[in-house]
């Protein structure tokens, strides 16, 4: 199971607390674990990536590791540690302000 | 005795404050949605109980949700991964996608721009099906979900009404007003900034503007321009649809000929200038306005925080100060945030981006703050309950 934490604002659309877990098949990729998130949590979509394009959304970042995967495109593997459960995929809302 | 439901959308989250028929003891429940932007929030009048809300930020984009209980809980339609029979598109009640080519739309540099969803700015739920609603968004067009909110259908006739000519104000360009004839259910009026107002009469097919008499000598030197006002807010009486009140960038104008053409009523108002305009609940030529100073200030003049009504529908206004700031009061009220009731005496909302809700149970005769700290208020809605 890949464990994934959401930011504040979409444990509350998605009505979960904490981590949520997601199964995916190998090789467990960026695309797969959102295509998956998204399945188990229809309230999501829109809110990370584009509906049309599955483009990230501009305020939307993606870490893992200790790594910033914002930028890989969707086919990208996660890091093994991701893939085993280990450490959690986290996707964060930017920090943008004043 | 009639209870008085109030939805308020803030910059940071819906509101929403009950009464009895007296209006003198308020409950506050909210913040919902707390820290995201609710531009606007309405009740169906066929289901007082089913409420409809936008919700959006700038991380997350938007987001539609509904209430089936008044606004105790809240659900984004179809959200659920179980929610949907097998087959049925699920969490699209955020895909507001353009019907067909993209166009574009005049940008701030006179240069074509394509149109790019932004958000839904006002909802307005149909006078005779729950399931059905209608959304303005930025950039401006409308859409239709017919699924109580799960999915969402542009027309796109509306664009093609000389849409490459619209143009974004400093707010965006938005379809923020939808008034749905009570007596013709073909006919729909809407208004854009800056695009002016629009009609249909084959109920979104076909579209033609409706902006004959609104002069704009500064933004748009033709003074035959046929679309391109920067029209604020449009209102109607239900028992009279063919009369139309409009706060206009400039000037107060009204219409007999349900949008055929237009004359200014500004008469003695301190500035013509505003957002806000509704309508008397009871006396169809009682009219409400908010001046502000501008163009460059964007509060009210003097400091002083004054509703003004006519009661022969325009240029005699009458100042309504009772309860108001007369002093050092530097708010602004924005289009989508004044309403009234159908009580008697009507009673008469408004909502302050100093996030002060005031309401008058008198017709505005005096006003009462019913909250006084909210974030910056966007949209004021009322519903009256048995």
């Amino acid at each position: 199971m890949i464990r994934v934490v959401l930011p504040f604002h979409l444990r509350k659309l998605a009505h979960v607390d904490g981590e949520v877990q997601v199964e995916v098949g190998n090789p467990v990729t960026l695309g797969a674990v959102l295509n998956a998130l998204e399945a188990n949590y229809p309230a999501l979509r829109g809110t990370i990536r584009e509906h049309e394009t599955l483009r990230r959304r501009p305020f939307v970042r993606f870490f893992a590791c200790k790594e910033d995967l914002s930028f890989e495109p969707p086919e990208a593997k996660l890091p093994d540690a991701v893939a085993s459960g280990e450490e959690p995929f986290l996707i964060v809302g930017a920090m943008a302000g004043g | 005795m009639s209870k008085v439901r109030v939805l308020v959308g803030t910059k940071k989250g819906a509101f929403i404050l009950t009464s009895d028929g007296k209006r003198e003891r308020w409950e506050v429940s909210g913040p919902h949605f707390a820290g995201w932007e609710i531009y606007h929030l309405k009740g169906s009048p066929v289901e007082p109980d089913r409420l409809f809300a936008s919700q959006s930020s700038g991380w997350f984009g938007q987001i539609i949700q509904r209430s089936n209980d008044g606004g105790k809980t809240w659900e984004t339609p179809d959200g659920s991964p179980t929610a949907a029979p097998e087959g049925m598109p699920q969490g699209q009640s955020n895909k507001f996608k353009y019907d067909g080519e993209v166009g574009t739309h005049k940008w701030y540099d006179g240069t074509q721009h394509p149109w790019e969803f932004k958000r839904v700015w006002h909802l307005e739920p149909s006078l005779t099906d729950p399931d059905t609603i209608f959304a303005g968004v930025e950039d401006a067009a409308l859409f239709k979900s017919v699924d109580g909110g799960k999915t969402w259908r542009e027309f796109p006739g509306l664009r093609k009404a000389k849409g490459n000519l619209w143009q974004p104000g400093a707010g965006g360009m938005a379809v923020h007003t939808i008034l749905l004839d009570p007596k013709n259910p073909e006919r729909i009026f809407v208004a854009i900034s800056a695009g002016g107002v629009f009609r249909t009469d084959d109920g979104g097919q076909t579209w033609k503007p409706a902006n004959r008499g609104l002069k704009s000598p500064y933004e748009l030197p033709d003074p035959d321009a046929e679309v391109g006002h920067c029209v604020h807010r449009i209102a109607l009486h239900p028992s009279r649809p063919g009369v139309l009140f409009m706060q206009k960038h400039w000037d107060v104008m009204r219409s007999d000929d349900a949008g055929e053409s237009w004359r200014e009523v500004s008469g003695n108002l301190p500035s013509d200038f505003g957002f806000p305009i509704d309508v008397h609940a009871h006396e169809p030529e009682t009219v409400f306005v908010v001046p502000i100073k501008s163009d460059s200030e964007h509060y009210p003049p003097d400091g002083k925080l004054r509703v003004y009504r006519s009661r022969t529908g325009g240029n005699e206004w009458e100042a309504l100060t009772k309860g108001l700031p007369q002093k050092d009061c530097y708010v602004n009220v924005l289009r989508d945030a004044m309403a009234v009731d159908s009580l008697e005496p009507c009673g008469v909302y408004f909502g302050t981006t100093g996030g002060q809700v005031y309401a008058s149970a008198d017709g505005g005769g005096s006003w009462n703050p019913i909250v006084r700290d909210l974030p910056a208020v966007y949209s004021v809605e009322v519903q009256m309950l048995p």
